[in-house]
């Protein structure tokens, strides 16, 4: 439970001590924000006493007296906003004119409280002032995750871009400082690795736009009737040519035109990185097999491989940021780690749902309903 | 062998253990180590250097601490300064840089509880790698 400290700012000790006998006992729950607040008192009795008592000790809600000796309640809002100290005002007045009501919350009063008011009056002014706290530390509380979350992924990214870096520098090293003598030919692993590398390089920069590109909106997006089964003709035409080198076969299961609302481009991206896994962590001579089809309101891909499967922990984070499964097998396979955040992304686009069926060392089957 | 190779083979009569999971370091400097003369035994991991030590015999060894576990250089250090008291151990690293734990072994008392004899952070270029080795095999 969070305590929730006001300030009672009244000439009047008859109405401070009314105000602190209803609040008592008060509590705020708002069950949306997770938020719990008891209610701690503090008295001042002049603007003078409320100004330091706020420098020693800012409270979060204040109730202020408009009309006080010495300094009035529009004065004391007026030298916090000086001195940029915001407390959350909630303003008492005998007298509810409207120049009044303009004057003070164009000073940085949140609200009203006419003179007189019940103890009732009271709480439920009190409940609004509060939720608006409660929404201000809210967004305060994702401002700030969102700038780990970002500030952690810049820094995956760096350390992703920094190992390949530094093995093509070690590579062009040995050619430089002639390792291996001055015949080129000597050098066939050496630029093959470096080119390797290379290549994984601009594999997660490619991955890297793709992403940016889908979380900044940025990129037009244009809706239109798709054959999502043509879309998938050509991708699985082009996974095939990419898997007959290892004798890896790719089919698309016959079907009639499944015809949809969307974005060709990111149907074919989101194909394109389900078909590049199961190329990837495929066997040679294995198969892949996509079936598109119509559900109720949605529309099903599935890309089902005969690779090396997935454990139950590798399942539940495989589509986060940077996820590679480590183990004997997956050591030579390279890959960004981007792929199936990409994937889930694009399907939160269409408002769809990702998922994967998987055994270890018989296959995966991938599946995305948009 | 022609005068200038002959020069660069101080490694002659030295056996390094090679111990790091990246494929290109451990590529990369078992080409040169070997070039310059040194014979070099390799494992891709702490799992491989295990049960490369029982029967390895080597004048110094280079380890990459985070492979398989947070720990392995560590691990593979203590096993290797118990049977190998006077072996010299360069442990090589990642992680001051990276996740901003700081550790050095340039004190006794750190170098009691790392039990590695030189830490070095990565990338290492190579001329410094076989600089270190070079410096504790004078040493030991």
């Amino acid at each position: 439970m969070d305590t929730l400290r006001i300030l009672i700012v009244d000439d009047e000790p008859g109405i401070r001590t009314a105000i602190a006998r209803a609040l008592r006992h008060y509590r705020v729950t708002l069950p949306e924000f997770h938020a719990d607040f008891a209610v701690t008192l503090d008295q001042a009795a002049t603007g003078e006493e409320a100004l330091e008592k706020i420098a020693a000790d800012p409270p979060d809600l204040m109730l202020l007296d408009h009309k006080l000796p010495g300094m009035s309640g529009v004065d004391v809002l007026e030298r916090l906003a000086e001195q940029k100290a915001q407390v959350l005002t909630l303003m008492i007045t005998a007298y509810a004119s409207l120049e009044t009501a303009v004057n003070a919350t164009r000073r940085g009063a949140y609200n009203f409280l006419a003179k007189p008011f019940t103890p009732d009056e009271l709480k439920a002014a009190i409940f609004e002032a509060v939720k608006h706290l409660a929404v201000q530390r809210q967004a305060r509380r994702l401002a700030d995750e969102r700038r780990r979350v970002r500030f952690e992924f810049l820094s995956v990214v760096a350390h992703e871009l920094k190992a390949p870096t530094s093995a093509i520098e070690g590579y062009l090293q040995m050619l430089q400082d002639r390792t291996l003598g001055n015949d080129l030919s000597a050098y066939g692993m050496v630029l093959d690795r470096a080119l390797f590398r290379l290549d994984s390089m601009r594999k997660l920069l490619a991955d890297l736009l793709d992403l940016t590109r889908i979380e900044s909106g940025q990129k037009r997006r244009e809706l239109q009737e798709v054959d999502v089964q043509d879309v998938a003709r050509g991708a699985v035409e082009l996974a095939a040519e990419q898997g007959a080198p290892r004798g890896i076969t790719v089919t698309l299961t016959d079907g009639e035109p499944v015809s949809m609302q969307a974005d060709r481009g990111e149907i074919e991206l989101i194909l394109a990185n389900l078909l590049s896994n199961a190329l990837k962590y495929n066997r040679d001579g294995g198969r892949i097999d996509v079936t598109i089809r119509r559900l109720v309101d949605k529309v099903e891909l599935r890309v089902a491989d005969t690779g090396i499967g997935l454990s139950d922990e590798d399942k539940a984070r495989l589509f986060g940021e940077f996820v590679r499964v480590k183990n004997e097998q997956t050591r030579h396979i390279e890959g960004s780690g981007l792929g199936l955040s990409i994937v889930r992304k694009l399907a939160n686009l269409y408002g769809g749902e990702t998922g994967v069926q998987s055994e270890l060392g018989v296959g995966s089957c991938f599946w995305v309903r948009v | 062998m022609n005068q200038t190779s002959q020069d660069k083979l101080s490694g002659t009569g030295c056996t390094v253990l090679l111990v790091d999971d990246d494929e290109d370091f451990l590529f990369q400097a078992s080409t040169r180590l070997r070039h310059d003369g040194y014979t070099v035994l390799e494992a891709q991991g702490q799992a491989a250097a295990e049960e490369l030590l029982p029967t390895a015999q080597f004048d110094v060894a280079v380890l990459d601490l985070m492979m398989e576990h947070m720990d392995s250089g560590f691990v593979l250090c203590h096993r290797i300064k118990r049977k190998h008291p006077k072996v010299p151990v360069l442990l090589v690293t990642g992680v001051v840089g990276e996740t901003g734990l700081e550790f050095d072994a340039s004190t006794a008392e750190e170098r009691r509880w790392i039990r590695a004899d030189v830490l070095l952070a990565k990338p290492v270029r190579y001329e410094q790698l076989k600089g270190e080795i070079e410096r504790l095999r004078a040493l030991s």
